[in-house]
């Protein structure tokens, strides 16, 4: 569909209509407000702003939810960033005495980016992406899922889409926000198996006895493996590959004439699993995780060279995830113009009459997004929403109980 | 002011009551009265020793016999507490010193990272020294009160159990207690998997709960020292001991290339033959990168644009000269304009917290954000594989025998020495007359060996004479005649402990 096309050209006129009346404001609220359990949460919240002609902004921050609207409508930012809950308002940091303005809380946040994995895949490399190589983002997705769930004990994990090249995944429980700096970089260290630059050859090395975490992250990428390495990415079809590959197997077990072959075979019995991982395994910045004030992409943020929102993924279904099936802005801008499907819906809101203005309002904003392809990642988010909003709900009671208010 | 000579009895049960333990955990501060020469000398030894807990955790593997040995050696010398026997003063003088570093290493982050680091590495050592019998009775005086798990828990895990420790082989879980522990407070576990953790919770055989035991320690001491900080200007004021301590954490730091002689003598000009003359493995790796793709990444440009800025370069030149390599890959100059050149004004300070960052030392470029896919920076002895290095030095014209004597210190995890070795080799001298521990002193000192042994003042000189005439100042009230003197014989000799050998 050519008029669906993006062309970044169109950004200053498609983001405009875009955080009218596509953006999810309400559930983007509900969301970073967390229930209003802790007081100032969404208020003392760091965003920063990239606008036109690539002006950066940071400290960024707002009192309430439509003052959010008001100013998102005002500035079209191309890229929004989230960042830490403060101890104080960012938009007033210069008014705090220096020392005393601190980055307290944020969510644990973790980022996969395809170019990580160029020295392991032969389809693509930078910040191209294509349904071979995007296996490895699966891959990547379920090992750190299950290991976040399941090793510590996380509940409630956002994973989104970045717009382009990778996944972020945004952990939302209150232990998590609450984490240290330090206790962070051990998270991500825990999950991390790859180690090496570029003058680094073989990046996994494995130990007796076999971690179980590691073990359950090879279940994962043997289930790809086959599909993935070797019918896909073809890694032992091409002459260089094949080469690459062999270069990570140890000598001896090559050489056969090797006469301490067998004294040192114990110690390399794990090359399969070592090239396995290497090829699969993912492959995180722990730089990201790490800082509690670091700004991340915000979710149903646009990617302007792509045009694609940053939609939440749905777990159950991951391994249809289509990257290049997410809608572009000029897509579902598109999506807007195109006629009401069901004709009686609006004649039953003309024949209402005058309603409360505000309402209509909302009401056709709500109808606005649904009918376009983002109603399906919206509808998700709410369901991630409800899912945090029981915690949110017992942290309330718990906290009337205490004041006796009835 | 000392104690009267005939002291109370009770107060003698007090001492001995307070250091009846081997080791502790310095909740509280040392209430009695001590004279200045024993405050001098308490600090003094303690920061030998931590400088050589210090030294010794980067030219061995922690806790290895070697390591062992030689701490243990030290803290005899030093006259720490040790083995058997009667230790009351020895404990006194750890238990004062301690609190006597505290107020001088406070002050900046950094200084506080460092007395951190060391300490925690001090204590753990002592902590595994301890009898079984006596661990115990640390946890249980210190109320580190961890639950156990049921037989029964253990035994649906067993198996999980044994594969995730080293320790605990499949016979010995059932020997040994496992401890249920939220993963916050056993962070150095989760971070090198060397436990099983499920549900956020990390289950440890009895005999690693040292790790828990050490994060305590950390936490503790971390906090102390941001309470302290806030009654220095109180100490401060005190003028007998200010000068004392300001020197004091002077000296650890030695030389950190913070403050740059020779802005602009430097020419953009020179870099390229100065790369491959002065440069450390390191940054010749990093500026070859840099010319070779016309781009570095985050890590890469923060360790070398730091050591540029140390060895004089000025902010305009490390503009232009960023700007020109960037300009020719894929970035245009509007864009450099707008995001790298902020990032290069913010190392100069002239942007954000405005915070002049030092250039890194070796500590820190072998021990911090080890590099991964796509990365240049980092210690090539520490993080290149070995044959790459190799043939990389075989590149240099480096000898084969000089490149087997390197590849060995490699592998003995000496990088340093491996790093001096190359210089050797590259300057032709027989034995660096320096220890290295940091990039730029490694430019400095080739500048000096190619320059014919031109004259370059050592950044302790100029550091020293301030300190004297500050010292003199602040004892010109002093009473006692000697003990002003000796203060000022005790304030220079710190700085010929602490020079480089």
């Amino acid at each position: 569909m050519p008029s669906s096309a993006y062309d970044p050209a169109c950004l200053p006129d498609l983001l405009p209509l875009y955080y009218r009346r596509l953006f999810p404001f309400a559930q983007y609220y509900r969301w970073l407000n967390y229930g209003g359990v802790q007081k100032n949460y969404f208020q003392n919240r760091e965003f920063s702003f990239t606008l036109k002609d690539d002006i950066y902004v940071r400290y960024q921050s707002f009192s309430s939810q439509s003052e959010l609207e008001k100013e998102m409508q005002k500035m079209n930012p191309y890229k929004i960033d989230i960042g830490a809950v403060y101890s104080h308002r960012p938009n007033q940091h210069n008014t705090v005495k220096s020392g005393s303005f601190q980055a307290l809380e944020k969510e644990l946040v973790f980022d996969i980016d395809m170019t990580d994995y160029d020295d392991v895949r032969s389809c693509c490399s930078a910040a191209d992406i294509c349904s071979k190589c995007w296996t490895l983002m699966t891959i990547a997705i379920r090992i750190l899922d299950r290991a976040l769930r399941r090793d510590f004990g996380f509940h409630h994990l956002l994973w989104v889409y970045s717009g382009r090249r990778g996944v972020h995944c945004w952990v939302c429980d209150e232990a998590a926000r609450k984490l240290s700096a330090a206790a962070r970089s051990a998270v991500a260290e825990y999950l991390s198996l790859i180690k090496g630059g570029e003058e680094t050859v073989k990046k996994v090395m494995l130990t007796d006895p076999i971690h179980p975490f590691i073990r359950e992250s090879l279940e994962v990428v043997k289930h790809y493996f086959p599909q993935y390495a070797l019918q896909d990415q073809n890694i032992l079809g091409r002459k260089e590959s094949e080469e690459k590959v062999l270069a990570l197997v140890p000598e001896d077990i090559l050489s056969i004439f090797n006469i301490h072959m067998a004294q040192t075979a114990k110690k390399r019995q794990y090359f399969e699993k070592e090239i396995m991982l290497q090829y699969c395994y993912p492959r995180l910045d722990v730089n990201v995780s790490k800082g509690v004030n670091h700004l991340l992409k915000s979710p149903f943020s646009v990617h302007p060279k792509t045009g694609r929102i940053s939609v939440p993924i749905d777990l159950t279904d991951v391994d249809k995830f289509d990257p290049f099936a997410v809608p572009t802005i000029s897509l579902i801008c598109e999506e807007l113009d195109r006629p009401k499907a069901d004709e009686d819906e609006a004649k039953s809101e003309d024949t209402k009459g005058k309603e409360n203005e505000q309402d209509s309002t909302e009401k056709r904003k709500i109808r606005d997004y649904k009918r376009t392809s983002l109603a399906k990642y919206v509808k998700y988010f709410d369901q991630f929403l409800a899912g945090m909003a029981d915690s949110w709900k017992g942290k309330l009671l718990k906290q009337s109980d205490l004041q006796k208010e009835f | 002011m000392q104690f009267p000579s005939k002291k109370p009895k009770a107060v003698t049960d007090l001492k001995a009551e307070l250091y009846s333990q081997p080791l502790q955990f310095y909740g509280q501060p040392p209430l009695e009265n001590i004279s200045l020469s024993e405050f001098e000398s308490f600090a003094v030894d303690r920061l030998k020793l931590l400088k050589t807990v210090e030294n010794l955790g980067v030219s061995y593997v922690k806790l290895s016999d070697d390591y062992k040995k030689k701490l243990d050696n030290e803290i005899k010398t030093q006259n720490f507490p040790h083995g058997a026997g009667e230790q009351t003063e020895k404990r006194r003088k750890d238990h004062i010193s301690h609190f006597i570093l505290r107020l001088a290493y406070c002050q900046t982050e950094d200084l506080r990272r460092w007395f951190i680091q060391q300490e925690v590495d001090l204590f753990k050592y002592r902590f595994k020294e301890l009898e079984c019998g006596e661990k115990l009775k640390f946890l249980h005086k210190n109320n580190l009160q961890y639950n156990t798990i049921s037989a029964e828990e253990k035994d649906n895990l067993r198996e999980k159990l044994a594969t995730s420790s080293y320790t605990a082989s499949g016979v010995k879980v059932e020997e040994q207690d496992f401890y249920k522990v939220p993963f916050q407070d056993a962070l150095d576990l989760v971070r090198t998997r060397k436990v099983y953790l499920e549900e956020g919770y990390v289950y440890i055989p009895h005999n690693e709960i040292v790790t828990i035991v050490l994060n305590d320690f950390r936490t503790r001491l971390s906090k102390a020292l941001a309470l302290t900080a806030r009654s220095l200007p109180a100490v401060h004021s005190d003028e007998r001991l200010q000068p004392l301590l300001t020197h004091l954490s002077h000296s650890y730091l030695g030389q950190d290339y913070s403050v740059q002689k020779n802005v602009g003598k430097i020419s953009l000009e020179q870099i390229d033959s100065l790369a491959g003359k002065s440069f450390p493995l390191c940054m010749r790796q990093l500026h070859q990168t840099l010319r070779d793709q016309h781009h570095l990444r985050h890590g890469g440009r923060m360790q070398y644009g730091l050591f540029l800025k140390g060895i004089g370069l000025s902010l305009e030149q490390a503009l232009q000269f960023w700007r020109m390599e960037f300009i020719r890959g894929k970035v245009d100059a509007d864009k450099f304009d707008k995001a790298y050149a902020y990032s290069i004004r913010h190392m100069f300070g002239k942007e954000g917290k405005r915070a002049d960052y030092t250039p890194y030392s070796c500590m820190k470029v072998i021990l911090s954000n080890p590099p991964s896919q796509g990365d240049y920076h980092g210690c090539p002895f520490r993080h290149s594989d070995p044959e790459l290095l190799k043939q990389k030095l075989q590149s240099y014209k480096v000898s084969p025998s000089g490149v087997s004597q390197i590849l060995e210190l490699v592998k003995g995890m000496h990088y340093q020495l491996a790093c001096q070795k190359y210089f050797e080799l590259t300057h032709n001298v027989e034995d660096t007359a320096f220890s290295l521990s940091h990039p730029n002193q490694y430019f400095t000192e080739s500048q000096k060996v190619l320059g014919g042994g031109k004259d370059v003042k050592r950044e302790t000189d100029t550091l020293q004479r301030p300190q004297e005439n500050s010292a003199a100042r602040g004892l010109t009230r002093e009473p006692a005649g000697d003990e002003s003197q000796h203060l000022a014989e005790i304030t220079k000799n710190l700085e010929t402990d602490f020079q480089d050998a």
